[in-house]
């Protein structure tokens, strides 16, 4: 299955990741090489097999509810570039 | 042109855990910012997602509730998009199968009359952090700031069907999902702090019509008042757009309560392609039957079953006994007063009427009352003995409500108790009669059945000199004595 351009730009939005103009051939290529692997894999008889949640046969151990975790705010601020007022700081976000 | 509204509702509702859904923070409302955001809920590298036991028991208790499903197995996945107050870059869900299945719950409207609302599903999933926008700093930098407390904050968004068809049918549908997860305990419900918002799905199309219209999503409505205005005006927004030739298009709009309209909101639009894909981090969740029936033997009684026991036991009419269980507080405090009080129909009478009038007035939850249970039953059991009338209860009442202690007390202290002294009731009666010879003349020639109508002046001057405190059953039946015996 082929990719093309428009969809490798696409892509690329949504995963917040800079493609320049002249590397898109190139990406959409590779990424077509791996959607023929997809594709043998597609052409596997799958009925009545239900679609694998996880490779582990196990099933999901919880936790009791219970606050464990200090304020370790301090840490974490400073590890941000920017922070104020206790608040990490972004470009302006506008709904 | 007959147009049909078509309302489907999502609604988040914050479960009351202690500590988030995958992460032992807190979960606390109203914490300074980021004192409750661990490296888990900041996506530090290397930090795995545990989820919390309460959270699954919470979901299943309100599956239970909903006559739905169970997913034995469930299974969280990704949603992927990029916000800065979503630190992983996609937000913890359940899709393909949720915790919660088909379901349905029946409402009640305003009319009396009552409609069942189908479940779509519900599912589990961590909350996001906030930003904020406003000038909340001194410098004038013109940023946003992120505060990731709320983020890992357990939610079950619970997805309706399309089956509402107005904007009273879906302000009755979230009134119902918010006393059934109030009365459960598994939320408190505050839609002022964001415990339970709601995201209305609504199209219009010719009544008759069987397909659905295209529909526009109406994001974050936070009070019940919102809701019913915004859906309102938004489906007024499309009706008025076909009817001008135009088409309505699937987006997500946003409700302005300042100007009472929706808009869209284009800058989401570009990223509504979530990539959703089963979460590696975590396995599905596996639940026993004996878990669950565990839990159904423990689910507490919910309000239409309580609102039929107030019915049969109390002999409550439908709506009284509707009105006073879509709170359990309001509920529980009914019940109270009429246990201690041995008078039902008056317990109700005054919980609807004079408490939930001062509560309004002062802006206080139930909870918060400041006439107790206690007090109230104690002042309805005076009202019963004859020690004070209706009319001077109320005085009571209000004294009560300003912390002056309980009836008696009240009662005792401003002398209030009523007249039933034969002798002194005579006495008055006979002075009113002699001041008002006038009035005497006219009922003397008044015609028989036109009389009892007349006494009401006389009636009234007693009153006024007793002070509001003679018993009114005994002054009737001595004027009566006393007017008749002049005839």
């Amino acid at each position: 299955m082929a990719v093309d351009a428009q969809t490798v730009e696409k892509l690329a939005e949504l995963a917040r990741i800079a493609i320049s103009k002249e590397t898109i051939d190139d990406v959409s290529s590779r990424l077509g090489d791996v959607l023929q692997l997809v594709d043998q894999l597609q052409a596997v008889n799958t009925d009545g097999v239900e679609p694998m949640a996880h490779p582990l046969d196990a099933v999901q151990v919880l936790r009791k509810d219970e606050v464990t975790e200090p304020n370790r705010r301090e840490d974490f601020l400073a590890l941000a570039p920017l922070s104020e007022a206790g608040l990490y700081l972004v470009p302006k976000v506008i709904d | 042109m007959e147009w049909e509204v078509v309302i489907g509702l999502e609604v988040h509702v914050q479960l009351a855990t202690q500590s988030k859904i995958f992460s032992g923070a807190s979960t606390a409302f109203g914490a300074a910012p980021n004192t409750q955001a661990c490296a888990v809920d900041l996506a530090m590298p290397g930090t795995l997602p545990v989820p919390n036991e309460e959270a699954f028991r919470f979901a299943v208790m309100f599956g239970l509730a909903m006559n739905a499903g169970i997913g034995k197995r469930s299974v969280f996945e990704r949603k992927n998009y990029f916000y800065p107050d979503l630190p992983k870059g996609y937000q913890t869900t359940q899709l393909e199968k949720p915790i919660v299945g088909e379901g349905q719950i029946e409402i009640h409207l305003e009319d009396g009359s009552s409609k069942t609302v189908r479940l779509h599903h519900a599912h589990l999933e961590e909350d996001a952090g906030k930003s904020l926008h406003e000038a909340v700093f001194d410098s004038g930098h013109g940023m946003s700031g992120i505060d990731l407390n709320r983020a890992g904050t357990p939610l079950i968004e619970i997805v309706s069907e399309p089956d509402m068809r107005s904007a009273a049918e879906a302000v009755a549908y979230l009134k119902k999902i918010h006393s059934i997860v109030t009365y459960l305990g598994i939320s408190d419900g505050d839609m002022s702090q964001g415990s339970l918002r709601c995201d209305a799905n609504v199209s219009v199309r010719l009544k008759g019509e069987e397909e659905l219209g295209t529909r526009a999503e109406i994001k974050n409505l936070n009070s019940f008042r919102f809701i019913e205005k915004a859906i309102k005006v938004e489906a007024q927004r499309q009706i008025d757009l076909i009817e001008d030739g135009g088409k309505v298009i699937q987006e997500t709009r946003l409700y302005d309560a300042d100007k009472n309209e929706t808009r869209s909101m284009r800058s989401k639009e570009v990223a509504n392609d979530y990539r959703y894909f089963p979460c590696p981090d975590l396995l599905p969740v596996v639940l026993t039957d004996d878990y669950i029936e565990q839990i159904r033997g423990e689910l507490p009684e919910l309000p239409d079953a309580k609102c039929a026991r107030f019915e049969t036991n109390y002999g409550l009419s439908a709506y009284d006994a509707d009105q006073l269980t879509q709170e359990r507080a309001t509920a529980d405090y009914f019940e109270q007063v009429a246990a201690k009080s041995g008078e039902p129909k008056l317990a109700a009478n005054w919980v609807m009427g004079e408490l939930a009038a001062l509560l309004n007035r002062e802006e206080k939850s139930i909870a918060d009352s400041p006439v107790s249970a206690e007090h109230l039953a104690g002042l309805i059991a005076r009202i019963k003995d004859n020690t004070i009338s209706s009319k001077i209860a109320k005085q009571v009442f209000e004294a009560m409500a300003n912390g002056d202690g309980d009836a008696d007390a009240v009662i005792e202290a401003k002398g209030l108790k009523q007249v039933s002294d034969t002798g002194a009731i005579e006495k008055m009666v006979d002075e009113v009669i002699a001041n008002a010879s006038a009035q005497v003349e006219n009922y003397r020639n008044a015609d028989p059945d036109k009389r009892p109508k007349m006494m009401g002046f006389f009636v009234g001057q007693i009153m006024k000199a007793s002070k509001g405190q003679a018993n009114p059953q005994m002054i009737n039946k001595i004027l009566k004595e006393k007017l008749d015996a002049l005839l």
